[in-house]
């Protein structure tokens, strides 16, 4: 049977990859923030997991205002990086795990999730930089990854509570997908950030140590809270925290926190990290 | 338009469906500037380009003045007017930087510093 292990939530800040790619993670200014993944990368070659389900958004690049669909998930055999403007990231492309993926689709329907079903779609920043900070910089990326596309750009995203829910279906339908696999649940985005007008460059690291909190102890909790309240407190792109609560109704109720990681600034946002495992 | 809670966040424009049917146009002539033709074209003669898009003067205008804080009014979108910045060779801090009306060093030392306190900015009754 397949089974989740674990979950990852951390941010995605393309400023990241960009670091990457571009040989700057040595510099003093990415130090810390490269520092603070070397165990995740560690714990993740020791945790070898054969999919990945990673919960993201795009950001306006395989999906415009011609079509949003609030959740999307990932079906294709691959997934090529997507070209933001500037060339695509120079990683390996995505493999997808098609079986599984369309196992997902129709259980999650079924379940009353309304999935989008996508046969082809790039993958951005969003899902590529989370990669990178878990695997590094290898030739293959070594497990297959589902993409699972939330709509955070278009107001409003789905519900905290929503997405706490599908995390719960995701769950039961990895649970009856009868080949021994095994699966980490990725929970991307976040954390506090602001990327627009007179306010840009807001962090709130007293909210997003209190959502690092909850989020291990109070999912319930932290599923209530409404939208109004991120774009509050945490600025009107740290609404992508939503994400987190995907991956986080789709462990166990008690976890065991395997490593927690936060830092300011990356660009224009707070980095959070957790690795949760069910205990 | 009815007034929403957000409306009073300051320096906020949440992206609904108010401001997404306003600059349905705007967003996607950003859009297409993910193509290397399109860039080419829009940098050779920005006017002309603009032209193709059924978008509001004031939209055009604010498109050809860069003025970010313009384009999100008229219902732009950032991650569809970054596109605009990347096609200029800005990056997204300088843009920051310029919709929140600093130099992009102080926004960078800003940055470095904790980044831009919510204290203050919560709600327009409790704002400076």
């Amino acid at each position: 049977m397949a089974r989740i292990t674990a979950g990852v939530a951390t941010s995605h800040v393309p400023a990241i990859g960009a670091a990457l790619d571009n040989g700057k993670s040595g510099e003093d200014y990415w130090k810390p923030v490269f520092a603070g993944y070397e165990a995740s990368k560690a714990w993740i070659a020791a945790e070898k997991p054969d999919v990945v389900i990673l919960v993201y958004n795009d950001h306006a690049s395989a999906f415009s205002l011609e079509l949003i669909p609030t959740f999307a998930i990932g079906c294709a055999e691959t997934f090529q990086p997507a070209d933001e403007g500037w060339g695509p990231r120079p990683v390996p492309v995505v493999e997808g795990h098609p079986e599984l993926a369309w196992h997902l689709a129709e259980s999650l329907i079924l379940d009353e999730f309304d999935m989008t079903i996508v046969n082809r779609m790039d993958v951005d920043h969003g899902l590529t930089v989370p990669l990178s900070l878990m695997f590094g910089q290898p030739e293959a990326w070594p497990c297959r990854v589902i993409p699972l596309a939330v709509n955070v750009v278009q107001y409003p995203p789905p519900s905290g509570n929503r997405c706490y829910n599908l995390g719960k279906a995701i769950r039961r339908a990895v649970d009856s997908f009868p080949e021994d696999l095994k699966v980490v649940i990725f929970g991307t985005g976040g954390m506090s950030h602001q990327l627009q007008g007179p306010r840009a460059g807001l962090i709130n690291s007293a909210f997003d140590h209190a959502f690092l909190d909850r989020l291990v102890e109070d999912p319930e909790g932290q599923a209530r809270v409404p939208h109004l309240e991120y774009v509050r407190e945490a600025g009107s792109e740290g609404i992508e925290l939503v994400m987190w609560l995907v991956m986080r109704g789709a462990l166990d109720d008690r976890v065991k926190v395997a490593h927690r990681f936060y830092h300011v600034p990356a660009s224009n946002s707070a980095v959070g990290h957790l690795i949760l495992e069910n205990a | 338009m009815s007034a929403k809670p957000y409306h009073d966040i300051p320096g906020t424009i949440v992206f609904d469906a108010a401001q997404s049917r306003l600059g349905y146009h705007l967003n996607m002539f950003c859009m297409s500037l993910m193509k290397a033709d399109n860039r080419a074209a829009f940098k050779a003669n920005e006017r002309a380009f603009l032209d193709r898009w059924p978008m509001t003067e004031a939209q055009k205008r604010a498109v050809l003045d860069r003025d970010w804080n313009g384009m999100l009014a008229l219902g732009g979108n950032i991650y569809f007017t970054s596109k605009i910045a990347a096609t200029d060779g800005l990056s997204f801090q300088q843009i920051a930087a310029m919709m929140s009306g600093v130099s992009q060093p102080e926004y960078a030392e800003m940055m470095l510093k904790g980044g831009r306190s919510v204290e203050g900015l919560r709600s327009k009754s409790e704002a400076r």
